[in-house]
């Protein structure tokens, strides 16, 4: 984490850290998009894939590098058919990790919208990308 | 929008069904060896893939691969994984191979280092390859870096993608496909196809989503050379799934006939793959063995292909 950490974000992260850990084994990239990805946090991916699987999946789901544990991403693209909610989000282009971000707290980071910055040059919109 | 100068995306525009390959991985400092094998493709295929670091495996890099195959006058496709650089570095290598005359880019996040020569090393993976698809798009359309910063001109470039209709979740593939789409990828290479069927059904859910008058898609196709080779294949290259009933017709000629019944195999699933609705070319590969290529796209008939500057020549044409 490479920005000053305040009294009350120790404390949150305190919180924050177990809770997450425990539930979601959680990475703490400070950026959650659980809510997007069927609660199955993307960072315990090997390759860190914010959008969805690569073409390494094994036959029986599992993953590439570690033949004895279950994709994220068939547990993520399983998990968002489940959810009440947010189910088209699997279809959202998400942005690149912001790594200053690493060992922070995403709940904080979510109320003062500091999860929310994006490079300049991220063009979140196609159809922005295709007006040149 | 800017319509990237790049032969393939030429053919395909005019509706050509499309011959790409792969030049085999070099570990040579000398360009005549790459000059050589990109010679031995000229004529049999359109377009050229560059690999990098395939397997991760160190090989040439393939901006000097890309560059060595147009010097040997043919199209270069520049494969780019995200495993190797970080966004910094993808975005010099992009521009370097705009710089270098590249007009084909493919897009994929990789191998990951445990199955290469490597597993000890540390992974960028600081992007994936559905963001590196968008900032490859912006560059070209808009002509800024991911930054925000402007270059002095936008690159130009025909931007593919891969996708493995074969790998688990099988529904969530066509909706990934959409999204690559939506990034910017205007061509898709496919993993290796032995499961015809299933390429079938993922073509149509393609359709459903309206996706086959949006991007090219180009199965590939492998030759084994052997039961072995093949057997190889299924159980150490990620991503690759060969059923059963083809190692067991490769298994069941004599050793010394299996390159030649792997030819036919190749040939058979060539000519499946140009019945299905939306398949606009095929990528044929083989490990080490460029003779087995060359005689797949002889058998299919796919030769001979347009001549080159044929492409402009007809788009000329009233």
């Amino acid at each position: 984490m490479n920005e000053p950490v305040s009294l009350l974000e120790r404390a949150v992260i305190a919180i924050e850290r177990p809770f997450k850990e425990a539930v979601w084994d959680c990475r703490m990239c400070g950026q959650c998009i659980l809510h997007s990805t069927g609660l199955s946090c993307p960072m315990r991916c090997p390759k860190t894939l914010r959008n969805g699987p690569c073409g390494g999946v094994r036959a029986d789901g599992a993953c590439e590098v570690f033949p004895d544990r279950p994709c994220v991403w068939v547990e993520a693209w399983e998990g968002s058919r489940r959810l009440p909610l947010w189910r088209d989000h699997a279809d959202h282009l998400n942005p690149p990790v912001d790594w200053r971000l690493q060992g922070s707290s995403s709940w904080i980071n979510l109320a003062t919208g500091r999860d929310r910055r994006r490079p300049r040059g991220w063009v979140s919109e196609a159809a922005d990308a295709q007006r040149a | 929008m800017r319509s990237a100068p790049s032969r393939l995306a030429a053919l395909l525009r005019q509706g050509h069904f499309v011959v790409t390959a792969e030049l085999s991985a070099i570990d040579s400092p000398d360009p005549a060896v790459t000059l050589n094998r990109a010679a031995a493709l000229r004529g049999h295929a359109d377009a050229v893939n560059c690999t990098d670091n395939t397997g991760a495996h160190v090989h040439l890099s393939p901006l000097a691969a890309a560059h060595l195959v147009s010097e040997a006058g043919v199209e270069p496709i520049m494969q780019l994984t995200t495993r190797d650089r970080n966004r910094l570095g993808l975005q010099a290598d992009l521009l370097g191979a705009a710089a270098l005359g590249v007009r084909n880019v493919l897009i994929m996040s990789g191998d990951d280092v445990s199955a290469g020569d490597h597993p000890e090393a540390r992974s960028s993976y600081d992007i994936d390859s559905m963001q590196l698809v968008r900032i490859a798009r912006t560059m070209r359309d808009q002509g800024t870096y991911l930054s925000g910063r402007r270059m002095e001109s936008a690159p130009s470039f025909f931007i593919g993608a891969v996708e493995n209709p074969f790998a688990p979740p099988y529904d969530f593939r066509p909706a990934r496909l959409l999204k690559k789409v939506e990034a910017g990828a205007e061509f898709i290479q496919t993993q290796l196809v032995f499961d015809v069927p299933r390429l079938d059904a993922f073509m149509r859910r393609a359709g459903d989503l309206g996706l086959l008058e949006r991007v090219a898609i180009i199965p590939s196709v492998a030759v084994p050379r052997s039961a072995r080779g093949a057997r190889f294949m299924k159980e150490k290259v990620p991503g690759v799934q060969i059923p059963d009933a083809v190692l067991r017709r490769l298994e069941a000629v004599p050793v010394a006939r299996q390159a030649a019944e792997g030819i036919r195999i190749a040939v058979e699933i060539v000519n499946q793959l140009r019945d299905i609705a939306g398949v606009r070319g095929v990528h044929v590969i083989a490990i080490r063995w460029d003779e087995g290529v060359l005689t797949v796209i002889e058998e299919a008939g796919l030769l001979p292909r347009p001549l080159a500057g044929a492409g402009a020549a007809v788009a000329a044409l009233p």
